[in-house]
């Protein structure tokens, strides 16, 4: 297999409403990962979409729709799509373009935009659950969030105030990031204890925001780096694994399919011991406590100690294991396939010292990625290293 | 070659619109209402199991390579995948494994009264085995995972062969079972 660079990514502002068409906002995001990868369009040898489910744009497969907005005219081009799981298996799809020495460059393109459906985007949702079991119950998506969190608060004890921590970290560390769509440099535990009960035990400050959005990322070939930059970053690992649609015929408090999906990265790149290889991360957070699960299921700590090491400030910025210092899915804003621009462009970013204000303290070289989604059972997970 | 290290994103492409000004048409913009309707075979599992719901009754599948006996049943089995075995005729009490208290309905409007809502494992099938219902005579002070239930039927001529033909899970108290 080839070793793959990233060369450059981009990523557009998230709100909940943009005015760009999902082809501008693809458009706009590439440009920028070409700007600073410093390529053309015809340096291009294959594209790779990521976008979730139609019924958010109401465009039936708009994979094609969005052709002409991401460099795809007269090239190899696939969308992939895995529900939230997409931000990062995009990415990973582009990688394997790369690294099966099928294309030298490839462009990878994430779009969402949530803002179209109406009366809500969670209106949408009702056709991702089972049409016998579920829908019949006239299921919100919120409930599966809060029957995991639940699930896992019961199972280890853990308070609210402590996964509250989570959504005022994030929420900050959203502030030195321009695309930020719920930045708040003064939001406290207090806040999001205090905010609307939506499906007991998630709260409103527990959740992330539906958002219109795009991302874009560049990879190339070990072989012509040196075209590009000196200082290359390079995909080390890859994993992703699905359990079954039966989501009720297993216990919620731990994300099995992280952990091989984690694995299988970890495997690939050499990594033995997660917490002491992995400089930070930036696991899939659309609510506060699915950070905590996560960080336990991409095995950066014990099963319950993750909100421990959050109330002991380790997953600061400037803590030992910095966590989602992009500012994440409850700062930064949740367009789902778009969330590619904080679980791996701010990995590049943070490993190429680019940063800026979110620019993680000391000498980062190894960063982990993850995306969640489907209904409680898709893990994609990418392990960036500095060469 | 070494490029200037400048901050990334370097800006943020993107013109943010509020939702008052689509309200109020200040955004270009135009607007579709689909008109469908599906219709699903339930298949071969879910069929015997949702006809059973319509006689009183909660149907799993045994999988005798796994030793499972799985509830919701399906005609094959995920693990060794090989098909199911004989139907298994389930108690219609269990435990709560996980809920919420939902003040939402589907399309994210806030109600007043909460839905009681979350996984009930069923007595008689492999752990962790069950579906997602409601839960009643109860309140959102008393509701807890561990609780035993049980389920409260429509009457029978209102049942239709649907999930709802169980209303909803109640506390099991001592006689019930």
């Amino acid at each position: 297999m080839k070793e793959v660079a990233v060369i450059g990514a981009g990523m557009t502002l998230f709100r909940r409403h943009l005015k760009e068409t999902g082809k501008e906002l693809s458009f706009m995001a590439t440009k920028m990962a070409m700007e600073d990868a410093g390529i053309q369009k015809d340096d291009i040898d294959m594209v790779v979409m990521g976008s979730a489910p139609d019924a958010f744009d109401g465009i039936h497969m708009k994979g094609e729709n969005l052709i002409d907005g991401s460099a795809a005219t007269g090239k190899p081009y696939v969308r992939v799509f895995n529900g939230g799981g997409t931000g990062v298996f995009a990415p990973i799809a582009g990688w394997w373009h790369v690294a099966s020495g099928v294309a030298d460059v490839c462009l990878v393109v994430a779009e969402e935009k949530m803002g179209n459906v109406y009366p809500h985007p969670q209106t949408a949702f009702r056709h991702i659950w089972d049409p016998v079991l579920d829908r019949p119950l006239n299921p919100n998506l919120v409930w599966l969030f809060a029957m995991e969190m639940n699930r896992y608060m019961t199972v280890h004890n853990i308070k609210k105030e402590d996964i509250a921590l989570v959504a005022v970290k994030n929420k900050r560390n959203a502030v030195g990031h321009p695309c930020a769509q719920l930045a708040d440099p003064n939001i406290t535990v207090d806040d999001v204890l205090n905010s609307e009960i939506m499906a007991w035990p998630v709260q409103r400050l527990d959740v992330s925001p539906p958002s219109d959005g795009a991302a874009a990322l560049i990879f190339c070939n070990k072989d012509i780096v040196h075209k590009f930059t000196d200082d290359p970053i390079y995909v080390a690992g890859t994993g992703w694994s699905i359990d079954s649609t039966m989501w009720t015929n297993r216990d919620l408090y731990f994300p099995r399919y992280v952990a091989q999906a984690a694995k299988m990265a970890y495997k690939k790149a050499g990594i033995i011991n997660p917490p002491k290889e992995i400089d930070f991360a930036e696991p899939y957070d659309p609510f506060d406590y699915k950070e905590l699960h996560h960080m336990e299921g991409l095995l950066l700590c014990k099963k319950g100690e993750a909100p421990i090491l959050t109330r002991e400030g380790v997953t600061q910025r400037d803590g030992d294991m910095p966590i989602c210092p992009s500012g994440g899915l409850l700062g930064v804003g949740n367009p789902i396939a778009a969330t590619m621009g904080q679980k791996v462009c701010e990995l590049y970013w943070q490993l190429a010292g680019k940063a800026g204000k979110r620019q993680i303290p000391g000498d980062p070289r190894v960063g982990v990625g993850q995306a969640w989604g489907d209904i409680m059972q898709m893990a994609t997970v990418m392990v960036l290293r500095r060469g | 070659m070494e490029k200037e290290k400048k901050s990334w994103p370097p800006y943020a492409p993107g013109t943010h619109v509020k939702e008052s000004d689509i309200r109020e048409k200040k955004l270009t913009y135009t607007w579709w209402e689909p008109e469908v309707q599906y219709s699903w075979s339930l298949g071969h599992a879910m069929s015997k199991f949702i006809q059973g719901l319509k006689t009183g009754k909660i149907y799993g599948i045994h999988c005798k390579r796994c030793k499972r006996v799985i509830v919701p049943p399906r005609m094959f089995c995920e693990y060794c995948f090989g098909p199911t075995d004989e139907w298994v005729e389930l108690k219609d009490t269990g435990v709560i494994e996980t809920f919420s208290i939902s003040y939402l309905d589907p399309d994210a409007r806030r109600i007043e009264e909460p839905i009681l809502v979350g996984v009930v494992s069923i007595d008689g099938a492999s752990p962790k085995h069950g579906f997602m219902h409601y839960f009643g005579e109860m309140t959102k002070d008393e509701i807890k995972i561990g609780m035993k239930v049980k389920a409260v039927w429509k009457p029978e001529n209102e049942r239709e062969g649907s999930i709802t033909d169980i209303k909803y899970f109640k506390p099991l108290k001592g006689g019930d079972d």
